[in-house]
């Protein structure tokens, strides 16, 4: 680094050609090799990288961590203010953690204790490393709750984790974090399970209390923007090895790796489409629908569970998933439904399938679809496929691919024998897997392979319409960009229609023709991709679409400001009446919900 | 929380009816005449039709089983025909030494599974591990009267240290709660291994570490309350197992509870008895259940009574 400066600030950690192997049933594995860093007080550090690069692993490596005895680091030296902490014995190093570095994980939900209170949780970090009277413990815990800016931090500290959202969770975590004024604070992946807003009010919350201690920040994380938001200084890992280190403008403007480049080139970036019609995949035509009739057409879809209670288990409450949603979908096109956890777009898919019981009227490929019959709905399921989120959990992991991909022709009655077989081997060709990948079985695929045998099951019944939940959420950018195309190709190829549900507003953009914006449980906006994008009219997708981090670090922002508040929660009593958002024409089919929901803004 | 325990007692009550029905149309079937069984070999033929008509033997099924519901309403268990005392009277004199052999059993149980299994996840994988979960499969696999007898004929007849059998004093009580909670132990240290090295994967068990908290504080505040949840709900199902062990231990050790009850009277097919033993082990499944259900909220705040 070159002194920019008159005064360097201090340096606090300095990881020296660190090496970290993971014992495997073939010998030592190296899963960080020779990394080196430096780390100043109050600077941000990125370590960008996708799965498998070796960034968690790092992170754990330097907080003694990592998981016994699989996992060892063979070589390097960690220092903190000049003392190696892979010397420390296990006594010393736990004066470290939480004290000197502190640590926040990616799971907000699973990383509180459930069966302890927030306030025994957060006192424990306190009286550990500073040992005082209960009441000085619980005042300090209460004034941390407060810098971390939860709202009635005095009733949290008697609440459970459950019963706290994943974004107050994180914040939590955050205040665990800093209950000691830790050097260092190492953030491994901090918002990547929350919420597109909620993101945006963590990040804007780590900006504002590191201004305020000067603490030292390494955020470990897959997202590019959210580096470009965050970072000062970046490490770009690819297999265990740092590929790319540089400022944050130098890294994002001109990557020097070939790796860091396809990175950059594979993230969607909001506002890509700017200007252009279609999705990606058609270059930017939009669809002629002439006088198509549409292929789905969805009228008041409502979808309510019970919460039963009391002496006689009687309905007591209820939560309304989906209230009245309508929408069609054109053959050839992709509507993408966008919202938060919670806002219902997963139930409308599922709905569609008749996977759970709902209300109101579905016509699919003219077909009136009856909520209340099993039996037609077989016939119906030949032409509406779903492709889920997780490829893991989505495989029956005793079956090979290639009997999953038959599954469904065989039971559907339409292929068998030597016809299986060359329908099989055509899809996994169709989906770019080799032919003789059939014969093995799910977990010897790595995630965006799994995704493709997903596709090729979805395609085997040649569906009308596939709907695809999260389909490419939980993959790694690059993999995520060539699913995406896949998927792209397919619909150009053979004209199928995709019911796209995402949180993910970039891709969204990359990939649909029309756009449903989805508020507890009510679309709040919908309309051609272009004209919601561009011309965002409802509160909530403006929200939605200032809060998605921008893979640019000079379009960083410096006030979250816009963003607050959590999504209310859907369980009503039976006597509720659901305030339905009538919606008004603004545009060519572009609709928005002129009776503003609640507190959508 | 009230409404919850009232649906469960409600639901207890259609079990035992359920029960009572069940037991009584086995017992109805089997080819035993009571009646005969009261008079003596040498009765005439003529006594045993009195005896018949004055118990109501004659009646068809369903009369004698309301009946006996009807009494059993009013807290009347019958009578056996060959103690000639009230059932309710045995039971209630036998019960307090079957309870206390139960007590003893699930103590010696949970502190050794779950000891044994805490530890046995710990130190996973070593020597320690492994010759902890040899010893507890050898204590799934043992037929209770086995180790009943191997550890009486050790530890009373070889080394003495505890009475051969009886009831009365604390050493009385050692040998039969080992021996009936060593299979229990051997469930438990299983089950609480695989719970335990489950928990310890947990993320909240690595930011307790993260903390900088110590192992002890991370294992015993963080790690086992959670570890426990399950075994909880297991506890409550195997108060029905040890209902088959008592019988078996109880009379290894001639103690006095209701086990040994019931095994004299199966010898001599005195259904009253019969009956009455068992409903109250029903009785006391389903409350050990319902127990089980209660005390898993006071641990876990996710879970609600409803």
């Amino acid at each position: 680094m070159t002194e920019q400066g008159a005064v360097m600030p201090e340096k606090i950690l300095e990881v020296r050609d660190l090496v970290t192997q993971v014992a495997t049933s073939t010998g030592p594995k190296t899963v960080v090799d020779g990394l080196s860093f430096d780390l100043h007080r109050g600077e941000t550090l990125c370590i960008a990288g996708e799965s498998g690069s070796g960034k968690s692993m790092t992170s754990l490596s330097i907080m003694g961590l990592l998981p016994q005895p699989m996992a060892k680091v063979a070589g390097g030296k960690v220092l903190l203010r000049g003392d190696d902490l892979l010397k420390l014995p296990e006594r010393a190093m736990r004066d470290i953690r939480g004290n000197k570095i502190a640590m926040i994980f990616q799971e907000p939900m699973t990383s509180l204790n459930p069966v302890l209170t927030i306030g025994r949780q957060l006192g424990e970090a306190i009286s550990t490393h500073d040992p005082m009277p209960g009441s000085k413990v619980r005042s300090r815990a209460l004034a941390v709750l407060k810098q971390v800016r939860i709202s009635e931090p005095e009733k949290r500290l008697k609440q459970y984790p459950h019963e706290l959202s994943g974004g107050m969770r994180q914040r939590v975590m955050i205040a665990m974090a800093l209950a000691c004024n830790p050097d260092v604070l190492i953030a491994d992946e901090p918002t990547t399970a929350l919420d597109v807003t909620i993101q945006a009010q963590i990040l804007g919350l780590m900006r504002d209390l590191q201004r305020d201690t000067g603490t030292a920040i390494i955020l470990i994380t897959h997202d590019m923007g959210v580096v470009a938001e965050m970072a000062d200084r970046v490490i770009v890992m690819n297999q265990g090895k740092a590929v790319e280190s540089g400022s944050v403008t130098d890294v994002f403007e001109a990557p020097a790796d070939p790796y860091t480049r396809g990175l950059l080139a594979a993230v969607p970036r909001l506002g890509a489409m700017t200007g252009i019609d279609g999705p990606a995949s058609t270059n930017g035509n939009a669809l002629v629908r002439g006088m198509a009739r549409p292929l789905v057409t969805v009228r008041d879809l409502t979808v309510r569970f019970d919460i039963r209670g009391g002496l006689l288990q009687r309905v007591q409450k209820r939560v309304h998933a989906v209230e009245n949603v309508s929408f069609d979908i054109f053959p050839g096109e992709t509507l993408s439904i966008v919202g938060e956890s919670g806002c219902g777009k997963s139930t409308t898919g599922r709905a569609l399938m008749n996977l759970l019981p709902w209300q109101g009227e579905v016509v699919i490929d003219g077909k009136e679809i009856d909520a209340q019959s099993r039996l037609q709905t077989k016939s119906v399921r030949r032409n509406v496929q779903m492709i889920f989120q997780d490829p893991y959990a989505s495989l029956d992991p005793r079956m090979t691919v290639g009997e999953l991909v038959a599954e469904p022709l065989v039971i559907h009655g339409l292929a068998h024998g030597s016809e299986l077989q060359d329908r099989v081997e055509y899809l996994f060709n169709r989906v770019g897997l080799p032919v003789d990948a059939a014969k093995r079985h799910p977990h010897e695929f790595s995630g965006g392979q799994r995704q493709r045998v997903c596709i090729a099951r979805a395609l085997s019944l040649s569906p009308k319409v596939i709907i695809a939940d999260e389909s490419v959420s939980a993959l790694d950018v690059s993999v995520q960009a060539q699913v995406l195309e896949l998927l792209g190709e397919l619909q150009a190829e053979s004209g199928i229609s995709y019911l796209f549900i995402s949180h993910d507003m970039a891709v969204v953009e990359q990939i649909s023709h029309r756009v449903a914006v989805m508020y507890m449980g009510q679309v709040v906006e919908i309309g051609p991709r272009r004209a919601v994008f561009e011309n965002p009219q409802h509160p909530y997708t403006k929200k939605l679409m200032s809060a998605v981090p921008i893979p640019d670090p000079r379009k960083r922002r410096e006030h979250f400001s816009l963003i607050t508040g959590e999504i209310p929660s859907p369980v009503h009593g039976l006597d509720y009446q659901p305030d339905y958002a009538d919606l008004t024409q603004i545009g060519a089919q572009h609709f928005v919900a002129r009776s503003a929901i609640k507190s959508a803004a | 929380m009230i409404a919850y325990i009232l649906r469960r007692v409600l639901q207890a009550a259609l079990i035992l009816l359920g029960v009572s029905v069940v037991t009584y149309a086995l017992l109805y079937m089997l080819p035993a005449d009571p009646a005969r069984q009261i008079a003596g070999r040498s009765a005439t033929a003529e006594t045993v039709a009195n005896i018949r008509e004055q118990l109501g033997l004659n009646l068809p099924f369903y009369e004698q089983y309301l009946r006996y519901l009807g009494n059993l309403l009013q807290g009347d268990f019958g009578r056996s025909y060959l103690q000639k005392t009230e059932v309710g009277e045995l039971i209630a004199a036998r019960l307090p030494a079957t309870l206390l052999l139960m007590a003893g059993a699930i103590f010696c149980e949970l502190l050794l599974g779950l000891t044994a299994g805490a530890i046995g996840a710990i130190k996973r994988n070593t020597s320690v591990d492994r010759t902890l979960m040899v010893v507890s499969f050898v204590g799934v696999s043992a037929p209770q009267f086995v180790v009943g007898i191997l550890m009486l004929y050790l530890f009373a007849v070889v080394l003495g240290w505890f009475p051969i059998g009886g009831y009365g004093t604390f050493s009385h009580l050692v040998l039969p709660s080992v021996s009936m909670g060593f299979l229990g132990a051997g469930w438990y240290s299983r089950m609480m291994r695989s719970s335990m090295l489950d928990v310890l994967r947990q993320d909240y068990v690595r930011t307790a570490r993260a903390k900088g908290l110590g192992r002890a504080r991370v294992f015993f505040v963080h790690a086992f309350p959670n570890a426990l949840l399950p075994i909880i709900a297991m506890i409550g199902i195997d108060i029905g197992m040890f209902m088959s062990g008592i019988v078996v231990v109880e009379s290894v050790f001639g103690w006095p509870g209701i086990g040994q009850l019931a095994w004299q009277a199966i010898q001599r097919v005195d259904i009253p008895i019969i009956m009455g033993v068992t409903l109250v082990s029903a009785c006391a499944i389903v409350l050990g259940n319902l127990l089980a259900d209660l005390v898993v909220p006071l641990i876990d705040p996710r879970i609600k009574l409803r």
